[in-house]
């Protein structure tokens, strides 16, 4: 069978399986719409978690970025996984012990009004929607690779499919689903990187296959060797550049966590365990899943990049056979270019390809020398490198269609997680809870339905002109979060004095810090055009780049609710006294019925 | 009432203690050896890894999980103590 036929069948198999399973499971209640009934046990959730929690980004996106920033990367391995110590120890047994269904019910309760509420499904509505534009693009970048056309068509097949997925299942649906995900999506990543790691060192567990020696005998360490081949193209040392600063980096992998323990799509996923024992070892089980992924993820990405460097870079650097032949280019090239996210450009004219940092000057002028014009693959894109890397290796072609299959199912399932999010908050908390208290149930489902399918157009058409990589987009959705939803969540907890005008006031400031940094950086909405104060540079706060600004708006979320919490009143007695509640385990009761 | 009270404080105060422990722990692994010690630690290899690298990209997500379930654990026993467990 061809590759073509193959991919369809391997995709088409496990869409039928998705599908099957989701009709199984359809939601009949609204309350198994949004948390799927209490049944769902420990291990089962932890995997229907790490699947909801994997996403594009992380399938698709970041051990691409990883390949390109070396140790740089690293921010996104320890601030994805990190964040579940804070949700398991800071907020999932109490946020299971109040039991409601989602989390701006939580924090209008606590805080005691709407309009606590009400700014909490704010928030939440804008760092979700980042989210799942960060999906989109990951979706569109599957769906172009896996039918064979450009960018934008894939995108807009791929908003289909994401939308009758997502508002026929609901969480009872997913739920199952997503559980079917995880297997799909962990057993297509951890094959091909399996084998590669086998080709390269011989050591077949990729984890330690990173950190063996060269199969060629040399004797060669692999990141050794990975170093010393993009320094002599001009890249910084994979093992040890940096992300921008120190202080960066910081800043990055600690808004990733923060934002980790704020998002709603994962916070949610507490809410459906029996018990509050159970939300606690649940975010354990679930980091152990993803833990498999994101420990693979930096053997695929230097691999990959090793792989990728030795197919472009065939002889010595700067000798006149050295470089491969545009015209010998290997299919896998070829098929991406079709999608536009690979592009060569023959500078020089010599019908070879240079690929090397024409950004380094003293690169530069040795390039002048060896009668380079500049890095010639002037666009690879890092979201594609995960899917091309069994292509780039040469792997047999059902390996490289189960890829395509896991990336699709990576991107569907936290789209449709995230959509959910989205439709129950502007559904259940803004329509049932405030504005139209008397909604039936069925126009309550419905309503949902329809605001998944608004915030689907929305995150589509910014998909069309994403802001950047899937990771990078999807990295200040967790900014937003990490600014907003967490630090009222926390207070809401571990402090019986926090009143409703503390916490306000602190989210609404730290998620607008954030959102003024990032827009200035980004342009408002994400419209590059719509950028402002560009005289004061891009990073101009100590370095820190709005992709990892979070950490500075949690901080003033933080202190501005504190400083108002001082000069206004306390909160009645019957909010500390459900504080106080919160923190013990017994008399949890089962979910809430409507 | 004042002595359910004072169970119940005595209770929070124990686990903000495993708490902080746990979160010390967690520190130290991803942003001091991660980040913060990592030029230090690289000096120092195992294998083909720089330990500060193997830190931030393996390590600290090994003891992540780790000190999820030991917590977990902790919890559970202190649940037990001052019989504030479910059922």
């Amino acid at each position: 069978m061809d590759l073509q036929t193959l991919t369809y069948t391997v995709v088409g198999a496990t869409f039928l399986l998705y599908i099957g399973i989701a009709i199984w499971a359809r939601a009949g209640t609204t309350g198994e719409f949004y948390v799927a009934g209490k049944g769902i046990g420990p291990i089962q959730n932890g995997m229907a978690t790490a699947a909801d929690w994997m996403s594009a980004a992380s399938f698709i996106s970041m051990a691409g970025l990883i390949a390109y920033m070396g140790y740089g990367g690293s921010v996104f391995l320890m601030g994805w996984t990190g964040g579940y110590v804070l949700l398991a120890l800071l907020l999932a047994p109490y946020l299971r012990k109040f039991g409601k269904f989602t989390v701006p019910e939580f924090i209008g309760d606590r805080y005691y009004g709407n309009s606590a509420r009400i700014v909490a499904v704010i928030c939440l509505i804008i760092a979700s929607t980042t989210y799942v534009i960060g999906q989109m693009k990951g979706v569109g970048v599957a769906f172009s690779r896996f039918l064979e056309t450009d960018y934008d068509t894939g995108l807009y097949i791929g908003m289909t499919i994401v939308f009758i997925y997502a508002v026929l299942g609901g969480m009872k649906g997913i739920t199952y689903t997503q559980i079917a995900q995880y297997c799909v999506l962990i057993f297509a990543y951890t094959v091909p990187a399996v084998f590669i790691s086998l080709q390269l060192t011989g050591n077949p567990i990729p984890q330690l296959g990173l950190g063996s020696a060269m199969a060629d005998g040399s004797g060669t360490f692999m990141l050794d060797k990975l170093d010393l081949v993009i320094q002599d193209l001009g890249f910084g040392e994979y093992s040890e550049a940096k992300r921008l600063s120190t202080l960066n980096m910081f800043a990055y992998t600690m808004s990733l966590m923060v934002g980790t323990a704020g998002l709603p799509h994962v916070i949610i996923r507490f809410f459906t365990v029996p018990k509050v024992r159970d939300a606690r070892t649940s975010a354990g089980w679930a980091l152990i899943f993803i833990a498999i992924l994101y420990t693979t993820a930096p053997a695929v990405g230097a691999m990959a990049r090793l792989n990728l460097m030795e197919t472009i870079q065939v002889g010595e650097v700067g000798s006149p056979e050295g470089n491969l032949l545009y015209e010998e280019r290997p299919q896998w090239f070829k098929n991406w270019e079709q999608t536009g996210l690979l592009k060569f450009e023959d500078k020089n004219g010599d019908g070879r390809i240079q690929h090397y940092n024409d950004k380094n000057p003293e690169m530069a002028a040795k390039a002048a020398e060896f009668g380079w014009a500049g890095d010639e693959m002037v666009k690879v894109d890092r979201d594609i490198i995960v899917l091309a890397n069994p292509e780039i290796a040469n792997l047999p072609n059902w390996v490289i269609a189960l890829v395509v299959a896991g990336g699709l199912a990576a991107a569907l399932s936290t789209a449709a997680g995230l959509l959910l999010a989205i439709a129950s908050s502007i559904s259940h908390d803004l329509l049932k809870g405030i504005l139209m208290p008397d909604i039936s149930e069925k126009n309550e489902l419905m309503a949902s339905r329809v605001a998944m399918a608004g915030a689907i157009a929305v995150a589509g058409y910014l998909g069309l002109n994403p802001p950047g990589f899937a990771a990078g987009t999807v990295a200040l959705a967790f900014g937003l979060a990490a600014s907003s939803i967490f630090p009222a969540l926390m207070m809401g907890i571990f402090s019986t004095k926090m009143n409703k005008e503390g916490a306000i006031a602190g989210m609404i400031a730290g998620i607008s810090v954030t959102l003024f940094y990032v827009f200035q950086h980004k342009g408002i909405f994400f419209i590059p055009e719509w950028s402002y104060l560009e005289s004061w540079g891009s990073n101009w706060f100590f370095g820190i780049e709005p992709n990892a600004f979070g950490f500075v708006g949690a901080i003033v979320n933080f202190v501005v609710a504190f400083a108002v919490d001082k000069v206004t009143d306390e909160p009645p007695q019957h909010i500390q006294q459900l504080v106080l509640d919160v923190r013990t385990p017994r008399g949890a009761a089962d979910a809430v019925d409507h | 009432m004042s002595d359910s009270n004072t169970q119940a404080s005595a209770y929070w105060k124990e686990n903000l203690s495993i708490i902080v422990k746990i979160m010390v722990v967690w520190f130290i692994v991803s942003f001091g050896f991660g980040i913060l010690l990592v030029d230090q630690l690289n000096a120092i290899t195992i294998g083909g890894y720089k330990l500060g690298f193997w830190f931030a990209q393996q390590g600290s997500i090994y003891v992540f999980v780790v000190l999820i379930f030991y917590y977990a654990k902790k919890i559970e026993q202190l649940d037990e103590k001052y019989d504030v467990h479910e059922d």
